[in-house]
């Protein structure tokens, strides 16, 4: 059990008053599941997110990262995390970029150059490590980004809308190498979107939220075999899955 | 060829514009132009009429017919007015001994006169007081950055220095310490303490604050994003200055720096003018107000301007090469 969150509630005090993030949470994220979390904004899905990551307090419940606190699984850098932007540092190459965390967490200068390489080749940026993040392009530097969130080996990846400034046909490539990458890695990811196809597309469960308090209204495991090519978002199977999940959000809607 | 401005700018989503650059040549250079000519034909009319009623008056001793020939009733005209009945006179203005106004070509005739032919160790070379007032000035400003700098780490990482220090800070310069340097100088004075020294602390007293206020913005122009990628790497506070805000904060020191340079030139001068100072720019401004003999004063007046636009551009040059092998420049 990766994540084990029980009746978890999270409520920011703002000045029009309290706001009901979370109410009432409960889920489990499986050793190398594929987790997508889809709803409106405001449903929570980003907030639960950065819950697991230990970037936002619970004001009520349990939740376990790795059979520990958040915060203990922050401090045994046991997730990477992919923001909403790359946000890439300007003054660093992609490699000085990768390296960041390495050289924050103290690996072993003598495995730098071999772990850059091959988060590299797991994202296909090999041959732009002395490039500088301006010269790449914002897929591309996205997916820097991912290789920076895997170059220190976390079991588990925490994505956060990666690719939701990117265009669609930008999106459908790197949704397929994010696959390859899953299965390749065997790392358990969660992962954030409001697409109802790129959540079926790769997940393994997908959890539909849903705002006012923020919870989740559906659960869906995935029926789609674990090799997917992007053809499959055509078959029956996949757009059922599509169709329960959209009910799934005007469920929410509707008693919300 | 002028480098398209910001082109690298639009895949990232970093507020600041990090390929701010004015390297180009011929844009930045004819628009600069056109302005020192527009001003250099302003003060080339100004020479006429204000120096007409002194040239009227010599031109009459000379043995000139002037008109009208009663110098009091000269004074009942003004500058325009008597050039515009003596038009014989007008080149006389632009070459007279003891102007109100120097001409051009005076002011420059004297720079080029004191700066490059008097030997740099003598009293009435340029050079010997720009290095007077150049050595504390450079003193001062590297104090008054190292000050900034420290007090801007100070309040950003502590949130009680915030809430004090920073209030002085912005209250320090609501102090007129142009009006207070005189004091401060003859105070250091009469308990001994004289030359370089104090004249480098006005000169760091008005240029902490532009690095502070600089620095301050530059440490905290990190967005929450990247202060959560840090923390979710469970990076110290010291790894996080040195990793992100103070290669984020560069661009901003830069700016501060070029404020400061300036600000500190201006403190010594300031420094220099009221108390007696026999040597630097402000001495010689002075001495030259006092003795009649404004093309001295013109002249340290320039000298003053074209050092400090020196340093300004020393500062830019050195930001451009910084800021391009960081990579934070286009090419």
């Amino acid at each position: 059990m990766v994540i084990k969150a029980k009746n978890l509630d999270l409520t920011f005090q703002t000045n029009d008053g309290p706001v009901h993030a979370l109410k009432g949470v409960d889920l489990e994220i499986n050793q190398g599941d594929f987790v997508s979390f889809i709803g409106p904004s405001g449903c929570g899905k980003t907030t639960f997110l950065r819950v697991m990551a230990d970037l936002e307090q619970p004001t009520g419940g349990e939740i376990t990262v790795n059979g520990v606190s958040p915060e203990e699984a922050r401090r045994a850098r046991a997730y990477g995390y992919v923001f909403q932007a790359a946000g890439l540092y300007q003054w660093r190459t992609i490699g000085g970029n990768i390296r960041l965390p390495l050289e924050i967490m103290g690996v072993p200068k003598a495995e730098h150059a071999e772990r850059v390489a091959k988060v590299l080749e797991l994202v296909e940026l090999s041959g732009f490590e002395r490039k500088f993040p301006w010269q790449l392009s914002g897929g591309m530097q996205q997916r820097a980004s991912i290789a920076r969130a895997l170059s220190f080996d976390a079991d588990l990846l925490l994505m956060d809308e990666p690719f939701g400034a990117l265009d669609e046909i930008i999106r459908d490539t790197l949704n397929e190498q994010l696959l390859k990458l899953w299965a390749r890695t065997e790392k358990t990811i969660a992962f954030v979107t409001h697409s109802i196809p790129e959540a079926v597309y790769l997940s393994t469960k997908i959890v539909v939220m849903s705002p006012r308090p923020g919870r989740i209204t559906d659960v869906i495991e995935s029926t789609l075999p674990k090799e997917r090519p992007l053809e499959i978002r055509e078959t029956p199977e996949f757009l059922a899955i599509a169709h329960r999940v959209r009910e799934g959000l005007r469920a929410g809607h509707a008693d919300g | 060829m002028c480098p398209r401005k910001g082109a690298a700018s639009s895949g990232g989503r970093i507020e600041f514009n990090w390929h701010n650059e004015d390297g180009c040549i011929v844009k930045s250079v004819l628009p600069v132009l056109t302005v020192v000519l527009a001003i250099l034909g302003i003060w080339l009319l100004a020479v006429i009429p204000m120096n007409m009623h002194l040239v009227a008056d010599q031109a009459q001793r000379d043995g000139v017919i002037v008109v009208p020939d009663e110098p009091a009733a000269r004074q009942a005209f003004s500058g325009v007015g008597l050039t515009w009945h003596n038009p014989d006179l007008v080149p006389l203005a632009y070459n007279f001994v003891r102007p109100r106004l120097p001409s051009p070509q005076q002011v420059a005739g004297e720079m080029y006169e004191t700066i490059f032919t008097k030997s740099i160790t003598s009293k009435r070379s340029l050079v010997y007081h720009g290095w007077v007032t150049l050595a504390p000035t450079l003193l001062g400003f590297l104090i008054g950055t190292g000050l900034g700098v420290l007090l801007a780490v100070g309040i950003v990482y502590s949130r009680v220095m915030d809430r004090s220090v920073m209030p002085w800070a912005i209250v320090s310069q609501t102090i007129p310490i142009l009006a207070l340097a005189p004091m401060v100088i003859v105070v250091l004075g009469s308990v001994g303490i004289q030359g370089l020294f104090p004249k480098s602390l006005i000169a760091a007293y008005l240029s902490f604050f532009p690095v502070v206020v600089g620095m301050v913005k530059g440490l905290r122009s990190p967005s929450q994003m990247q202060l959560d990628l840090l923390r979710t790497y469970h990076a110290s506070n010291t790894q996080g200055f040195w990793a992100l805000r103070l290669p984020a904060s560069l661009p901003y020191f830069f700016t501060s720096l070029k404020v400061g340079i300036s600000a500190s030139l201006v403190g010594t001068i300031v420094a220099e003018l009221p108390t007696g100072a026999r040597a630097g720019f402000g001495a010689r401004m002075l001495v030259g107000d006092q003795y009649g003999q404004p093309l001295v004063s013109w002249a340290a007046l320039f000298a003053a301007a074209l050092t400090a636009a020196a340093l300004v551009g020393l500062f830019n040059a050195i930001e451009r090469i910084t800021l391009r092998r960081m990579g934070m420049a286009a090419v």
